[in-house]
């Protein structure tokens, strides 16, 4: 926890943070709407980043285990929703039967990746998920023969957004006066399941179950040593990322009512593990401010790079997909170089180790 | 002080690595409550033996007997949560976490909380939290390392990290520790210090089996020593009556290691 | 027969490059037990190198014959993929090589999606068609005129590919650096006390990986005829499970592997339309029959799958036989 926000050693200032943080939260969408609902939207999707950074965060931060397939799991949970509440197959199962599902999906898919390859050494497992991920996205895109099941590369539209009861999350409503569009009404259902992750993966990380990811990370031989089934362990923290990354496809796949085979390419699961690099490998607020700033920064280099190098050279000569891309590779190159414990300094990473160690 | 009851016994064990027989063909037991010394020149197959009692390696022949249950053929952390505990060699900690989480990473294998308890933390789960930090704290206090629970494993002073290892290991109630060179690199008074923690350990009933070169701390501790030279047994017995015997003296001689048998 | 012909010349082909490129990931596998994960953008860079060359030579109109603009853009391309491959060697790996295994690999894919993306800026983002300037000629291996043939091209990429294998070979086992290479993959600290500098012998494997890749990326950019900033990718993946299936480290298992990871890829590609064509069991299932009526080529996975073999093949050897067909343990127990 945040030292600002630690409630046992100062209360009057850590709830005064924690309201003003809340109110920030809260009044958000509203300031983003008045400026354009595009924004609103970037923010949700920044939310599910944030969602699918801290499902990897279990898998590569806490267990050390590098998964860079990790989007593969992301799109079974996105195509289990889409399948099971579209006019595709005609079903439109409510989102709160569908979730668990593509999340156990996504799972079971997990561990039938992993049975037989977490006792490989680590860069074995890094390729093999790579090439898992590609096996997905070719099924994703030729399973439309000679049974049409995911409609190839023209992916599967008019997916079903939430409903809860008359609420439908994908129209505009008014409630006690104040209007809500639909992509704020998903804002704040997607804050509500941010929260009760990084609640998850805070409360994960210290207990035993953590512990015994991070003995793996730090040294598979002296934590098996020491009584751990490492394989289980492995398996276990794989199983969770994978289920963690299916129900956030799945609200993925509500939110954009459209998916394709495209929204699932490798250079997604780079972005994710870029995030989580870029914050820290097990730095749970880090990996959160980590996906945060690169779910942002294509939008604004648009609004920097782009008037800048039409000012200097009269026309757009980097494009800013490029240069974002080129900002993920040298975040990886130079976080591992210079600073592998992520963007928060070291010194607050260790007061943090220490309050959380006195406060117990 | 030592017991009779036997602990643990090793028939013939034997292991190969390619052309090299690394063992061949020990036997040795151990008795409930003692300090039990494995000496040897370099090379001699200390480690090797080690490896083989904790199930890194499967030995090639032979059996070992563990508190009336066979070990052969279980995974490390079986054998780990059939208690026993190691320290390695060349220290082996997790390095970025804190020397109490290290600590407390050893009670694993004695606690239960699952993924449920863990999201939940229901009132089980707490009260066996606390009680897996209450214990590591106590042992670190048993070892000397309190002073710096919270500081990173790997920023520790050599001393305090092999001390650490050693906490590590009794985290995981073991009934026999074994203790890989624990003396490597430290000066004469952590030594001595290390000496005094060794009849602790045994005063509270862990046996202990010791891999050490520091010949005064072997004499100082070890009710019986096993010597191993080339992968087989030369002698065993007390340690007094082990340093006088030519073989031990003509191995040691004839090896790198020159030893001084007036020891302690 | 015609078609199993065809395929197995054409795997043939398309293993020879496949084993090439592996020999870039065992080489340095074999050297720092690192996977090179950059390796195949150094291919990538190889084939647009010479794409570039081979364009200014051929619009300048040098009178020089197809053959000698195809070396011409190879010698090119050669040392920039060294440059690459020493940068590489220099930046993601030797200040990382007493980091845990994860850093090293993260800082790969970062230098990976760099050079894609330079490669990007600098080239296009559409795929580039490599001029055909040799003028490609099938030769008939059966009396069938409509039968299996290879073609001229497929010959020099075989021919070339065996060539460079045995200068490795040699190159390992016959001269002073490679008797190094072995010293240092056996025991570095060892090696370094004997008088051999270590950086200097892994920056010389990781060069001479690069530069048996940029060869690689010039037959691959002939072959298929396109050259693209996101080819190096699969490529790579391909190559590497290639390595993994001869047992990575191993030189001749780099080599077996690619050459019958080409093959599988190519039988596979060939028949697994035939096999799983569904119409064979229409007389088991009516509603078959009548869709089999109308369209016969009811297949369960086509040729699109083709990609889908190189990955299984990793799976299952990993799983079953971790160390390949000929190389030693690879999952790292104590």
């Amino acid at each position: 926890m945040h030292p600002i926000l630690d409630l046992r050693h100062r209360p009057a200032a850590a709830l005064v943070g924690l309201a003003l943080v809340a109110i920030v939260l809260v009044v958000l969408p509203f300031v983003l709407t008045g400026i354009g609902t595009f924004w609103v939207r970037i923010t949700n999707l920044a939310i599910l980043f944030c969602l699918l950074a801290l499902g990897l965060n279990i898998v590569v931060g806490f267990a050390g285990l590098l998964d860079l397939g990790y989007i593969a799991f992301y799109a079974v949970g996105a195509y289990t929703y889409a399948l099971l509440a579209s006019p595709h197959f005609g079903l439109h199962l409510p989102f709160w039967v569908i979730l668990p599902i593509g999340a156990a999906v996504a799972c079971f898919f997990g561990v039938i990746l992993g049975a037989p390859t977490l006792k490989l050494r680590g860069d074995y497992l890094a390729i093999v998920t790579l090439g898992f991920g590609e096996i997905i996205r070719i099924f994703l895109n030729n399973l439309a023969q000679p049974v049409n099941i995911t409609n190839g590369p023209q992916g599967i539209a008019r997916i079903d957004p939430f409903r809860i009861g008359d609420l439908s999350f994908s129209t505009t409503d008014s409630i006690a006066g104040l209007t809500f569009t639909g992509p704020m009404k998903y804002y704040y259902l997607l804050l509500v399941v941010l929260i009760a992750v990084i609640a998850i993966n805070l409360r994960l990380q210290d207990s035993r179950i953590g512990r015994a990811w991070e003995a793996i990370r730090e040294d598979e031989v002296a934590a098996r040593a020491m009584g751990i089934n490492t394989r289980n362990m492995k398996l276990l923290a794989f199983a969770m990322g994978a289920s963690f990354g299916g129900i956030s496809g799945g609200m993925f796949s509500a939110i954009q009512g459209f998916i394709s085979p495209e929204s699932f390419v490798l250079v997604e699961s780079i972005m994710v593990l870029s995030m989580v690099v870029l914050g820290g490998m097990g730095n749970i607020w880090g990996v959160v401010i980590g996906a945060v700033l690169l779910s942002f920064a294509p939008e604004i280099l648009r609004y920097t790079v782009e008037p800048a190098q039409r000012m200097m050279f009269g026309r757009t000569l980097l494009d800013p997909e490029v240069i974002r891309m080129l900002l993920f590779g040298l975040a990886l190159v130079l976080m591992m170089l210079f600073r592998p414990a992520g963007i928060l300094p070291s010194a607050l990473r260790k007061r943090e180790l220490e309050t959380r160690r006195s406060a117990g | 002080m030592a017991g009779q009851a036997t602990l643990l016994s090793a028939q013939g064990i034997g292991k190969r690595f390619g052309g090299v027989q690394a063992l061949s063909d020990v036997s040795f037991t151990i008795r409930q409550g003692e300090i039990y010394g494995l000496i040897g020149p370099n090379g001699a197959g200390k480690t090797t033996l080690f490896n083989v009692l904790t199930g890194i390696y499967e030995p090639d022949g032979g059996t070992f007997t563990f508190d009336g249950g066979a070990l052969v053929g279980l995974k490390p952390h079986q054998v780990a949560e059939r208690g026993i505990a190691r320290t390695f060699q060349n220290i082996r900690l997790f390095a970025n976490l804190s020397a109490l989480e290290n600590v407390m990473v050893g009670r694993h294998v004695r606690t239960r909380a699952g993924v449920w308890g863990a999201i939940a933390r229901d009132r089980k789960t707490r009260d066996e939290e606390a009680g897996i930090e209450r214990r590591a704290l106590d042992l670190l206090e048993y070892v000397g390392v309190a002073s710096r629970a919270n500081d990173l494993a790997k920023n520790l002073p050599y001393g305090f990290q092999r001390r650490l290892e050693i906490a590590r290991a009794l985290a995981t109630d073991p009934k026999l520790l074994a203790l890989d060179e624990p003396a490597a690199g430290m000066n004469a008074t952590e030594t001595a210090s290390l000496e005094a923690l060794l009849h602790d350990i045994r005063r509270d009933g862990t046996t202990i089996l010791l891999i050490e070169h520091d010949m005064k701390l072997v004499m100082g501790v070890c009710d019986r020593v096993l010597v191993l030279d080339y992968g087989r047994r030369i002698a065993e017995g007390p340690a007094a009556q082990v340093q006088k015997d030519p073989a031990v003296i003509s191995a040691y001689l004839g090896g790198e290691i020159a030893l001084d048998l007036k020891g302690a | 027969m015609d078609t199993f012909l065809q395929q197995i010349v054409n795997g043939l082909t398309l293993g020879s490059i496949y084993a090439i490129v592996a020999l870039g990931y065992t080489m340095v596998y074999g050297i720092v037990q690192l996977i090179n994960f950059a390796h195949g953008e150094v291919v990538m860079i190889g084939a647009l190198t010479a794409y570039s060359v081979i364009v200014a030579l051929t619009g300048a109109q040098v009178p020089l014959p197809a053959v000698a603009i195809v070396l011409v853009a190879t010698m090119v391309a050669i040392p920039v993929c060294m440059a690459v491959g020493y940068t590489l060697e220099r930046t993601a790996y030797r200040p990382l090589r007493r980091a845990p295994r994860l850093a090293p690999l993260i800082t790969a894919i970062g230098l990976s999606i760099i050079l894609q993306h330079l490669a990007l800026i600098v080239w296009s983002r559409n795929p580039l068609p490599y001029p055909q300037i040799i003028h490609t000629v099938p030769y008939h291996l059966t009396g069938n005129p409509n039968g299996a043939t290879i073609t001229n091209v497929q010959i020099a990429i075989v021919v070339t590919s065996v060539a460079m294998m045995a200068g490795l070979v040699t190159l390992v086992y016959r001269t002073k650096l490679g008797i190094a290479m072995r010293a240092v993959a056996q025991n570095p600290s060892i090696a370094g006390l004997m008088g051999i500098d270590n950086n200097r012998v892994i920056a010389l494997t990781f060069v001479i990986g690069a530069g048996l890749g940029a060869v690689a990326g010039v037959m691959v950019g002939s072959y298929y005829g396109i050259a693209h900033y996101q080819m190096g990718f699969l490529l790579g993946l391909k190559a590497f499970s290639a390595a993994v299936l001869g047992g990575i480290g191993n030189l001749a298992g780099a080599m077996l592997g690619g050459l019958l990871l080409g093959v599988i890829e190519a039988l596979g590609a060939g028949y697994v339309g035939d096999l799983t064509n569904l119409c064979q069991l229409s007389g088991w299932f009516d509603a078959l029959k009548v869709r089999c009526a109308t369209d016969p080529n009811v297949t369960l996975f086509g040729s699109n799958y083709q990609d889908v073999f190189a990955f299984i093949v990793l799976i299952l050897v990993l799983v079953f036989r971790p160390s390949g067909l000929l190389g030693e343990r690879v999952s790292d127990r104590a």
